[in-house]
């Protein structure tokens, strides 16, 4: 329960922390808030040669609204969105999802773009990233890009970040004042990861639906209740059995639409 | 090495418990700039240039913190081994939350696990606490 020998750099410019990286190939990691990569480290299932600990990186601890989007720096903590009553009012599924994250403490480290990278296919942020069609902005050497959160989310833990780019920054593109948006879950306990999630937008004719924990990636799905134990593709697990979590699916998007609509002015 | 084992093993602050490991159980917490952070999951050099309050830091047998006493008058531990974590976060949820409910209690204090007592006694301990720090 000790993570094997790695070396350590703390950088404090993205530049030298994305030659950093760059220079162990996949044999790198990014560290940001902890709270997964850690575990893994601990549990020896993660063994790079070495850490890049963005945690220095001064210029990454920023989230701010622009307009109807919200920009969240790599060093953002979820608590940081929790405490910023801006934020809370201008997303009710924001809102709705930050309590439901890990527990307080880990709430005070790990970050929101560190859940991104990290594409727990249960986790709350990837699904909101596909609900908010977010732009996750990577840096390597080659220079910044834009990726979709549709194209970014690859498989269960997997992104379409290169080896050496690190994820800088997301662009939620939240919709507009007035709409009503929501996201709920189901866990075994409060704090533990959820057996399944749903996110809803409802803004006039643009009505969405996205579903997280029933498949490798979180899914944009028609935003039908009854249609959506078909549009998933759940695991039959030790916490829950496949006919289960696609009942859940259905139950979940009800919630969230019902939920979203109500609050739609 | 982690935040844990350096307080532990090097500085030989044993206050700081260490259970899963893993970031699941919350024995381990401290306050990292007044924030509560499992210090299994931080590593030792992360706190370089930062504040680290340990259970240690918050009250000493002679001195108790009135959680401390509150604990011991509640009967909120039976073999202890949660009880830094749950004081240290405690800590923290009274700083935000003078007059504690039960309702907030179980959101803020979901991140700490017990496997004796139940939290009963540990909710009325940290009541308890919050009676002695207002009078």
């Amino acid at each position: 329960m000790k993570p094997a020998p790695f070396e350590y750099h703390a950088p404090t410019e993205v530049a030298e922390a994305v030659r950093l990286l760059a220079s162990y190939g996949d044999e790198g990691r990014a560290l940001a808030g902890g709270q997964s990569l850690v575990p893994l480290l601990n549990l020896r299932l993660a063994r790079p040669k070495a850490i890049i600990d963005l945690n220095r990186i001064e210029s990454l601890a920023y989230h701010r609204l622009e307009g109807d989007v919200l920009v969240v720096g790599a060093l953002c903590r979820q608590r940081d969105l929790e405490r910023d009553p801006a934020v809370l009012a201008r997303c009710a599924a924001i809102a709705d999802a930050l309590p439901l994250i890990g527990h307080l403490g880990i709430r005070n480290r790990g970050t929101v773009v560190g859940s991104l990278a990290h594409a727990d296919p249960a986790a709350e942020w990837p699904l909101l990233a596909m609900l908010f069609d977010a732009e996750l902005v990577a840096e390597g050497s080659g220079g910044r890009r834009s990726i979709r959160a549709a194209d970014f989310f690859k498989g269960a833990f997997s992104t379409a970040l290169d080896p050496g780019e690190i994820l800088v920054e997301a662009r939620f593109q939240l919709p507009p004042e007035g709409a009503g948006t929501a996201f709920v879950e189901v866990a075994r306990r409060h704090g533990d990861f959820a057996l399944g999630a749903a996110g809803a937008v409802v803004a006039g004719d643009d009505v969405r639906l996205a579903l997280g924990g029933f498949d490798s990636v979180p899914l944009r799905v028609a935003p039908d209740p009854e249609a959506a134990p078909s549009a998933v593709n759940p695991v039959d697990d030790i916490h829950a059995p496949a006919a289960y979590r696609r009942r859940l699916a259905g139950a979940l998007a009800r919630r969230a639409l019902e939920l979203a609509k109500e609050r739609a002015r | 090495m982690t935040l844990a084992d350096f307080l532990r093993g090097e500085l030989g602050l044993t206050g700081t418990h260490l259970g899963c490991e893993h970031g699941v159980c919350g024995a381990c917490t401290v306050l990292i700039d007044g924030a509560s952070a499992r210090s299994c999951l931080t590593l030792a050099v992360q706190a370089a240039g930062h504040e680290v309050t340990t259970i240690e830091g918050l009250g000493t047998p002679e001195n108790p913190h009135p959680l401390m006493r509150a604990f011991s008058e509640m009967h909120g531990l039976q073999c202890g081994f949660c009880t830094p974590g749950f004081i240290v976060s405690a800590f923290e949820y009274l700083r935000e939350h003078p007059q504690p409910n039960r309702e907030e209690m179980r959101r803020d204090l979901s991140g700490n696990i017990c496997r004796c007592t139940g939290y009963v006694k540990i909710f009325a301990s940290i009541e308890r606490a919050a009676e002695l720090m207002s009078s």
